[in-house]
């Protein structure tokens, strides 16, 4: 029961823990800015420090839930800590590291996660673009429109892999019985990763829809009527002026969806347990972890993820420039 | 180039609400065209209709002979400037200007050409490499004129180009729009509200009201002959001044006096069936200090007394204002001028007058003058439909 909460205490604090990266590196550039500036005068000092002391509560509310748990994995990734031979535990240095990163169950899972990330993010785009227009140009019912559309992200993502996993049961679900009833998707491995992906999609692309659609409302309607007027069609001021500009709104929503895939678990783990090869990274974490008492091994796997997805995340802020919609002050206004 | 012709073309919007009603007008070849009126007067919808931006109700829209009610903007071969200007925030002003031109497939040597000729002539060469948010407002505007001229449109339609820039770089870009259109010799169709420009800038200027075209003309007609109240109380700063007056024989009873009606106005009255409850018109420049007249001029117009309110010098010469006892001249057009100016709430009570007088008048703020103004000038409306009674048809 404790290792379980530890577990998604550790989810949790990967994403928050990137989150807060994502929001440091745009700070960065102001701060870098600020010290170039002369020394404060006495009011801005005191001003500042109020500033710090009103964010402090915060701050360590923070630390408490979300740095202290990173920490405690790092320390047990350190050591072989297997529930099962308690008398056993040692610290072993990087022992747990040399296992997983030499084991091939860990490639295996860490190439389906990639493969599950980079199909489902492209698909959930996407269909996400096509899901925004539709709502941004939606004038007759759009309140009804946009909750329609907003219904399979506001249902929990285990119920919603239910409702898949019935779906696809052979003999009863709808959808199992269309493709054939002799025929079991689930139990073959590329067509259940094919469903992952699809539930995936269904679930999360009415997110990404709403985060377009946040891109979308940047995009001056004055803007597309001049690119007509330019002599563009349709296609090509979605490419050449649409997209462009709602550039930062995409890469967000990009960012957001990329690190909350890699980390997908719900899905598997309802729909093939991670049978045929089909477990993500963080379903091998919880089969170490909580299945297995192996808390050393298990913590190394989550750390690893934590790593992946700071990757991930730098790699985004960094080389594609993502950083929050309107903040970018060279392209805008 | 091409002449446009707009014949009988109307604006229903779905929702039953009619923004422009058969509106007919014949615009030659080359000839530049300001289309002005108060806001929700119909007159972007208008070019929004000409550009394809907005569909056509009914009506037909002809470019150059051909209907183009069906096409879309992009077969039109027209371009556009907006208000906000409309560049494009991630290309660079070479880009921004050459964006037509790419898409029309235009090889780069001569895109190259273009953008460049097009940058010498608005100044612009300097900053080719830079983006719209690194420049200034002025800067803006031309690279939109910009990215219309490159590609020698048959036409240019401007969406109140000037209305961001600051009242001194308004002025200065006025001119060189007045230039530009003239050296390239487009037919320019440009909407305003702003009457100062719609004076200065058209060939002819097209008055709207509330979807329908109140007259078309010069801008010296306009204002020396407007068709009804709302033109003349549009066209002219300071406006025209009102007072409510009525007709007797061959006199014109108002607050300012007994205003002998001359002959020519009699007669335009006459023929026009003038009601007896009428509205008087009179140009502040018409007015002219009584002192300052010799006898024969004097005798020739009616002078009244009154008591200076506000006397604003301005160099030239003079603006005397003055409160008048008396009701308000009264009619839908007045009240939505108003409306309009934001004058609405702020006027007081009484009729306010404006004059204009010679900057070698003596007349002293709170002090009596006496006042001279030429009856043969006054503009005669009826205030039940506010047709200019004295309206010679031009």
């Amino acid at each position: 029961m404790s290792e379980a909460s530890q577990l998604s205490a550790e989810n949790v604090a990967g994403a928050s823990a990137t989150a807060r990266g994502v929001r440091g590196g745009s700070a960065g550039s102001t701060g870098s800015a600020r010290r170039a500036k002369p020394v404060l005068s006495e009011g801005k000092k005191a001003e500042r420090r109020l500033g710090l002391l009103l964010c402090a509560p915060a701050a360590l509310v923070m630390i408490a839930v979300t740095g202290w748990p990173i920490i405690y994995s790092v320390w047990l990734s350190l050591q072989r800590f297997d529930l099962r031979f308690p008398d056993q535990r040692e610290f072993v240095g990087l022992d747990n590291y040399i296992t997983v990163l030499s084991s091939p169950y860990w490639w295996t899972a860490f190439g389906v996660t990639a493969l599950l990330t980079v199909v489902s993010v492209v698909l959930e785009l996407v269909l996400g673009m096509a899901l925004a227009l539709i709502m941004h140009r939606t004038i007759v019912g759009r309140g009804l429109v946009r909750t329609v559309a907003l219904i399979p992200y506001g249902i929990v993502t285990v119920v919603a892999a239910f409702s898949w996993y019935y779906a696809w049961t052979p003999g009863t679900g709808y959808l199992a019985n269309l493709v054939g009833p002799d025929t079991a998707l689930l139990t073959e491995r590329l067509p259940a990763l094919a469903i992952i992906v699809s539930a995936e999609v269904w679930k999360t692309t009415p997110f990404m829809a709403l985060l377009l659609m946040a891109g979308l409302a940047l995009v001056p309607d004055d803007l597309l009527k001049a690119a007509a007027m330019d002599g563009a069609s349709a296609w090509q001021r979605f490419t050449r002026v649409m997209v462009p500009v709602m550039k930062p709104a995409i890469l967000v929503a990009l960012l957001f969806r990329t690190l909350d895939a890699f980390r997908i678990f719900d899905n598997i783990f309802v729909l093939t347990s991670g049978a045929q090869d089909t477990a993500s990274v963080s379903m091998q974490t919880y089969n170490n972890l909580i299945k297995g008492l192996n808390l050393g091994v298990g913590s190394t796997m989550s750390v690893l993820i934590f790593i992946t997805v700071a990757i991930i995340a730098f790699v985004f802020v960094k080389v594609f420039g993502t950083a929050a919609p309107g903040s970018d002050q060279g392209g805008r206004r | 180039m091409a002449e446009i012709v707009l014949d009988k073309v109307t604006k229903r919007y779905p929702d039953g609400a009619l923004a422009v009603s058969e509106v007919d007008i014949e615009i030659a070849d080359g000839e530049f065209i300001i289309l002005v009126g108060p806001s929700g007067c119909g007159k972007s919808t208008t070019l929004n209709m000409i550009a394809g931006l907005e569909d056509i109700t009914s009506g037909e829209l002809r470019i150059g002979g051909k209907r183009m009610n069906e096409q879309a903007p992009k077969d039109r071969d027209i371009a556009m400037v907006f208000q906000s200007y409309a560049l494009y925030p991630h290309m660079t002003v070479r880009e921004n200007m050459a964006f037509p031109l790419r898409l029309a497939k235009v090889d780069n040597a001569t895109v190259e050409k273009k953008v460049t000729e097009a940058a010498k002539i608005l100044d612009l060469t300097q900053h080719l490499d830079r983006k719209p948010s690194n420049l200034s407002g002025g800067q803006r505007q031309r690279v939109a004129m910009g990215r219309a001229i490159v590609r020698n449109p048959k036409a240019f339609l401007m969406d109140e180009p000037l209305s961001n820039l600051d009242a001194k770089l308004r002025v200065q870009m006025r001119t060189s729009v007045s230039r530009l259109q003239k050296q390239l010799g487009t037919t320019t169709i440009y909407v305003t509200h702003d009457q100062t420009e719609a004076m200065t800038l058209g060939d002819r200027v097209v008055v709207m009201r509330g979807g329908v075209v109140q007259q078309v003309g010069a801008p010296q007609a306009l204002y020396d002959h407007p068709a009804n109240l709302f033109v003349a109380g549009f066209i002219g700063s300071p406006s025209m001044n009102f007072v409510p007056g009525t007709i007797e024989n061959d006199t014109l009873r108002t607050v300012l006096g007994d205003v002998p009606l001359t002959g020519r106005i009699a007669g335009l009255l006459a023929k026009a069936n003038a009601p007896r409850e009428v509205i008087m018109g009179v140009r502040p420049e018409h007015f002219e200090d009584a002192h300052l007249l010799d006898e024969p001029t004097r005798d020739r117009g009616v002078v009244f007394e009154g008591q200076v309110d506000v006397l604003e010098s301005m160099g030239a010469d003079k603006y005397a204002y003055f409160s008048l006892h008396g009701e308000q001249a009264a009619s839908e057009e007045l009240a939505e001028l108003a409306a309009d100016a934001g004058s609405a709430e702020v006027t007081a009570s009484g009729i306010e007058l404006v004059t204009r007088l010679s900057a070698a008048s003596s007349v002293a703020e709170g002090a009596t003058a006496k006042i001279w103004f030429d009856n043969d000038k006054v503009q005669v409306f009826d205030p039940s439909d506010g047709r200019n009674l004295t309206y010679a048809g031009r």
